[in-house]
């Protein structure tokens, strides 16, 4: 199973470094990190994805909070909530092929944002599920290059992420 | 009032209560240490940066203050690298600080350049690089706050050569420390006590596991006021010795891969372990698979990360341990657990038959009957900072520890060679008490140029060197597991008495015979018998 952690941290030089550093240090398996900014210019949002079978996601939610930088941990995998990867696929598209790529990319809500003489960019967002399939469906025309941007979650409703500071063993030390 | 960063430091560390600092001059720390003049802190010329900060570790072990270490950029800081991850490993709270070169040659491979912050992220609690004179204050506050707060741990400020020379209207920042996301104070859930209470009332053979935390939070009367009210025996780590008399009968003493037998065994059959402030170390549990199989856990420790990390427990509680005790207390009920104490006195008493000191040594001098003959001539009211190795062990096992921060040791990191500087440390912290440095000859030989800075900060520590011309530890891993293949750990050895003789410290050796004579109780201003 996959753990979504959202953490805000201060926004300051060096963080992501003392991150990805407790994670090469303890050994945790992640299977991606985004980093960027916030509603609040001092804090920074990650989003972390945990592989559970490799790596205890409670340890991780732990760790982190010991980063003096870390101000909020919170798993988020159990509750209702948005989840989006970005996908940029290069592929192979001549006169031939190009409608069909085109059209198989309006089916999964894609868009087309580069046409050249042999090739398109192609950009999709959506769950990671979507992203893979759309990327099995392209596969046969030949990728050329392919970027994604990892992860990024929000919970649904009203109440922000992270702003829930210290639950009882998620306090801080 | 304006100041230089230099001066501003210096101000703050005063406002710390810093009396004593450990330290190596150098270029890039040149304007500290100029500064320093003006300022009533004693300074401790130390031999290498090494020794500065066991020297400093050894302070905060002994004072339970925030020891200070001192040291240049490039060199001088990556030499503390060794004393920062043992003061990591241990939870002792000391705060280092390394000159760095001027911010506009960060990056550059300048001279003497090195990236300290980057170096010691994984081995510090928290670091700084300041790179603005204005912030210096107030991380000097926060470096001091985070290294004594919590789950305590060492801090490293790196300060470049501008910063310290760059000069800004002084402001202190008063008030508390804000960190938004550091807050070590935690709320104990009513549910995991209630859990806890009762299987500690229905346990029939519990035992606790009281570690370093014990004397950490200061729980010393907490622990004993539970083990006595529930008739609980009390099992030590290496780091918890202290915690708990070793005169009560309660008390089994050292537990682990160098503990005695009878204490491992009653662990194994141990319905209930109460770990206190203890983090089931590797030397403790052995193969955790097959550690104390009967027993459920009940795990208190100040740091999250340590509950479940090694071994699976029923109840985990994060806080102060003497928070979680003192609300335990009043529910832990006087159960009859006769049987079980009966039965562990049987293994003891077993074991004490097996044991060294009732042999009459065979015309040598075995290194458990020096340890005893330590304990017995200073009445066990010293405090023996050992190296690391069989004579840690042994002083483990034979020093009776019946006062709390009496033994100073690198357990976590099992760092050589820290005994001599962290003793000059400790005898800092604690002028009036007998601080005795015990060595093995192979450890003692990492830094005894510190021999240097006792003598020349006059710090009238006491020295023995349990000397076998062997590594005695790894020695005897071969022995076991290689087939007596000895690579490389016979040494061959200074005359350690010639060698305090150059030093001008007195000495005597003690050659063995019979049991051990060596002038344990010599008037002398600095004693090293070996």
């Amino acid at each position: 199973m996959k753990h979504i952690l959202v953490a805000r941290v201060e926004n300051k030089p060096g963080v992501l470094n003392r991150v990805a550093s407790l994670f090469r240090r303890r050994g945790f398996n992640i299977d991606s990190l985004t980093v960027g900014e916030t509603e609040v210019p001092e804090i920074s949002r990650m989003t972390i994805v945990v592989d559970a079978s490799r790596t205890d996601a409670t340890r991780v939610v732990h760790n982190l909070y010991k980063l003096v930088n870390v101000i909020a941990v919170e798993d988020i995998s159990e509750q209702p909530s948005v989840v989006r990867d970005l996908v940029l696929l290069k592929v192979n598209a001549d006169a031939r092929t190009r409608p069909e790529i085109i059209q198989l990319t309006q089916v999964f809500r894609g868009k087309v944002v580069d046409v050249a003489p042999e090739s398109l960019i192609l950009e999709l967002t959506g769950e990671e599920d979507k992203i893979r399939s759309f990327i099995e469906v392209m596969r046969p025309f030949g990728i050329l290059e392919m970027v994604r941007t990892g992860i990024v979650a929000m919970t649904r409703g009203s109440s922000p992420n992270g702003h829930a500071v210290a639950r009882g063993n998620g306090s801080v030390v | 009032m304006e100041l230089t960063g230099a001066e501003i430091l210096w101000e703050c560390l005063l406002r710390e209560g810093v009396e004593v600092v450990f330290g190596y001059p150098g270029g890039a720390i040149l304007p500290t240490y100029d500064a320093m003049n003006f300022y009533p802190v004693r300074h401790v010329l130390v031999r290498h940066e090494q020794g500065a900060v066991h020297a400093a570790d050894g302070y905060a072990r002994a004072s339970g203050r925030v020891g200070v270490a001192i040291a240049t950029s490039g060199p001088g800081a990556t030499n503390m690298v060794t004393g920062i991850a043992t003061a990591m490993m241990d939870s002792s709270p000391i705060v280092c600080i390394t000159g760095q070169v001027p911010t506009a040659a960060i990056g550059s491979d300048a001279f003497q350049e090195t990236d300290v912050t980057g170096i010691t992220l994984p081995i510090t609690k928290h670091n700084y690089l300041v790179t603005d004179v204005h912030d210096l204050a107030r991380v000097v506050k926060e470096a001091f706050y985070i290294a004594r707060s919590g789950r305590q741990g060492p801090v490293l400020i790196d300060l470049p050569k501008d910063v310290q020379i760059a000069r800004t209207e002084f402001v202190y920042p008063e008030g508390p420390v804000e960190l938004p996301g550091y807050q070590p104070r935690t709320v104990i859930p009513p549910e995991d006590l209630e859990r806890a209470v009762e299987l500690i009332n229905s346990a029939r053979r519990p035992i606790i596991l009281a570690g370093h935390g014990v004397l950490m939070s200061g729980a010393m009367r907490e622990l004993r006021e539970f083990a006595e009210r529930g008739r609980i025996p009390v099992a030590q780590t290496l780091l918890g010795l202290g915690n708990f008399p070793a005169s009560h009968p309660l008390c089994l003493g050292m537990m682990g891969m160098h503990g005695e037998a009878f204490v491992n065994q009653a662990i194994q059959e141990a319905d209930l372990l109460l770990a206190f402030g203890m983090r089931f170390d590797d030397r403790v549990t052995g193969n955790v698979k097959t550690y104390a199989p009967k027993a459920r856990k009940i795990h208190v420790d100040i740091d999250p990360s340590e509950l479940n990390k090694n071994v699976r427990v029923e109840v985990g509680i994060v806080g102060d341990l003497k928070a979680v005790l003192l609300e335990l207390l009043p529910h832990v009920e006087p159960v009859d657990r006769s049987a079980w104490l009966e039965q562990i006195d049987e293994w003891r008493d077993d074991t004490r038959r097996r044991d060294i000191l009732n042999w009459d040594g065979g015309g040598k001098l075995w290194g458990a009957h020096v340890i005893h003959d330590l304990w017995r001539a200073t009445e066990g009211n010293a405090i023996i900072v050992t190296d690391v190795g069989q004579h840690q062990m042994w002083e483990a096992q034979y020093y009776r520890h019946e006062h709390p921060f009496t033994l100073i040791t690198s357990g976590g990191l099992g760092t050589m060679g820290f005994a001599l500087p962290a003793g000059i440390g400790a005898k800092l912290a604690r002028p009036d008490d007998e601080v005795w440095v015990v060595a093995g000859d192979g450890g003692f030989q990492m830094t005894q140029a510190e021999l240097a800075t006792a003598v020349q900060e006059r710090v009238s520590i006491r020295i023995a060197i349990i000397n076998n011309a062997y590594l005695g530890m790894v020695r005897q891993w071969q022995e076991f597991f290689y087939e007596k293949r000895y690579a490389a750990t016979p040494l061959v050895n200074p005359d350690f008495c010639k060698l305090a003789a150059a030093y001008d410290i007195p000495a005597s050796a003690s050659p063995g015979g019979t049991r051990s004579s060596p002038p344990w109780r010599r008037p002398a201003k600095w004693t090293g018998p070996c």
